[in-house]
């Protein structure tokens, strides 16, 4: 399983423009708003928590497609779900290296964008913190979109459906923490929901992932 | 109604239409089904003969 | 206790459900017209304005039963769903994927009569509410199952990765309207009270819950419809599907 996450890095490491594309998204995006409301920096702080994550939200999404979908064609999600390794557990390291390409880096700019919405220090904190432990679990749930709709000829549009009502308390607990710490409150106890739900994804989402990767390949 | 008539009308006139329209898309789904599988029997049936 | 059991086994046979279910469907028909038609006659004519917001409230009696049907639908469609993805019952599969139309039919009259209460009760169409939201959330989750069940070609597969679809989406639902109640006291502070203090008044009272009775009927017609639907085109090719429409040709 150590290979298959070494291959997985390898294997985005090749593919590197489409690995970036997630992070320049959420740049432009995250610059985008400013120029359409104008730059008071007052203002922008006020949005910052909502708009950053939502970038950060939108760009998860996208990310997706790089879950499966090249496995899928190249025949090696089908060697995965007949090995003889337990396939959540397989499920569990896929999306590992999927979010150490994709989550983690928007994890670590992001509040290099909330630094440009003029936020305070101990919220650009709140803003790594909370993408630290929302990023995976984006990460999570959206793999089980990604498996249950793997063989479709849909767009990516359809993929948004499916998770983003299943995105919804991450967002709502993640900005509260964000805008909490802005306004000198203390974030933990929005955190601690948060890690709550990335334990709830970590020990439920990969059984999910791994029987709708059963039930696409059937 | 008090004044609020539109929007209790609406209300009540939004659900007899939907309502409505789910019993009659199952009626009219089974009838086009029909039409398909006898034109399919058709085309199988002339098929056979044709050999 | 055997006679049960057998009659089980044979429900999951689909052409004696099919056969079933189109005895079924008179009964919950007249049932549900029935009490639709005195539930309505106490809502509209019986029971007496309200206090603060005299007629306007009446919409309740629409908009109360179809909140608790799109919950309710979606729980069936989960038993229903599980079952099926359990056991491979093509009967229950059916069942679940039926249920998914009409849970989105009872979720949109909701959100739309939500609305409609909305502006003349806060004064806006739409001001952003736990409940509303959380409806708004659960209408998308809806349409992410049939749309899911129809995308995928095989049927049977198709059924099962909805299901298993609606059930991710049960575990969720609690934890999104919890999220979003959550968030409306975050912003909004005081939570918004259907009927404010006084308690709910019988008359007001028999109207909701014939409602509630009615819809339930109206559920169990209609899936039982859509359920034969689908198992037609499932099923098209075998002898006993080829029958059953024959028959209809001729009686047509």
């Amino acid at each position: 399983m150590g290979a298959l996450l070494a291959r997985d890095l390898r294997l985005a490491l090749r593919r590197r423009s489409e690995a970036l594309t997630p992070v320049l998204f959420l740049v432009i995006v995250a610059t985008l708003f400013p120029l359409g409301l104008g730059p008071d920096l007052e203002r922008l702080a006020a949005i910052a928590p909502g708009v950053i994550w939502v970038a950060a939200l939108l760009a998860a999404l996208l990310s997706l497609n790089q879950l499966f979908h090249a496995d899928l064609r190249d025949g090696t999600l089908e060697q995965l779900v007949i090995s003889r390794w337990p396939l959540p557990a397989l499920a569990v390291v896929k999306v590992l290296a999927h979010w150490l390409v994709s989550g983690l880096p928007l994890a670590i700019v992001a509040p290099l964008l909330a630094l440009a919405y003029n936020l305070p220090g101990d919220a650009v904190a709140a803003m790594l913190l909370s993408l630290l432990l929302g990023t995976p679990i984006l990460s999570f749930i959206g793999a089980i979109g990604v498996a249950l709709s793997v063989g479709l000829r849909r767009g990516g549009m359809f993929l948004a459906l499916l998770v983003l009502p299943l995105y919804v308390p991450v967002l709502i607990f993640a900005t509260a923490a964000v805008a909490a710490s802005a306004a000198g409150l203390p974030a933990a106890s929005h955190l601690y929901l948060l890690g709550a739900l990335l334990a709830l994804s970590l020990s439920a989402a990969p059984f999910a992932i791994a029987a709708a990767l059963r039930i696409s390949l059937a | 109604m008090g004044g609020y008539g539109f929007f209790v009308w609406t209300s009540y006139g939004v659900f007899f239409a939907v309502l409505l329209f789910s019993v009659l898309a199952p009626v009219i789904r089974r009838r086009s089904l029909a039409r398909e599988l006898r034109e399919q029997w058709a085309v199988d049936a002339r098929r056979r003969e044709a050999r | 206790m055997n006679k049960l059991i057998l009659w089980f086994h044979k429900t999951g046979s689909p052409e004696y459900f099919y056969r079933l279910a189109g005895r079924l469907i008179p009964w919950f028909a007249a049932a549900f017209g029935v009490l639709l038609v005195w539930g309505i006659y106490q809502g509209l004519w019986v029971a007496p304005p309200d206090y603060q917001q005299g007629d306007s409230y009446r919409i309740i009696f629409i908009h109360v039963p179809a909140a608790w049907m799109s919950l309710f639908i979606y729980v069936a469609m989960c038993v229903a769903g599980f079952i099926g993805l359990v056991w491979r019952i093509k009967v229950m599969e059916v069942i679940a994927m039926a249920s998914a139309p009409i849970g989105a039919a009872f979720t949109l009259i909701t959100l739309i009569t939500g609305a409609l209460w909305g502006k003349p009760m806060w004064g806006a169409y739409w001001v952003w509410d736990a409940r509303l939201t959380s409806e708004l959330i659960l209408w998308f989750i809806y349409l992410g199952i049939i749309g899911l069940y129809r995308a995928i070609e095989d049927r049977r597969a198709a059924a099962r990765a909805a299901s298993l679809l609606a059930l991710v989406g049960l575990v969720n639902i609690p934890i999104i309207h919890f999220s979003v109640e959550w968030w409306t006291t975050l912003h909004q502070g005081s939570t918004v009270k259907m009927f404010g203090e006084s308690a709910i008044d019988t008359r007001m009272l028999v109207p909701l819950l014939v409602m509630a009775v009615a819809t339930k009927f109206y559920y169990a017609m209609n899936v039982l419809q859509r359920a034969r639907v689908l198992l037609l085109e499932q099923e098209g090719t075998k002898t006993w599907a080829r029958k059953v429409l024959e028959v209809q040709e001729v009686t047509s």
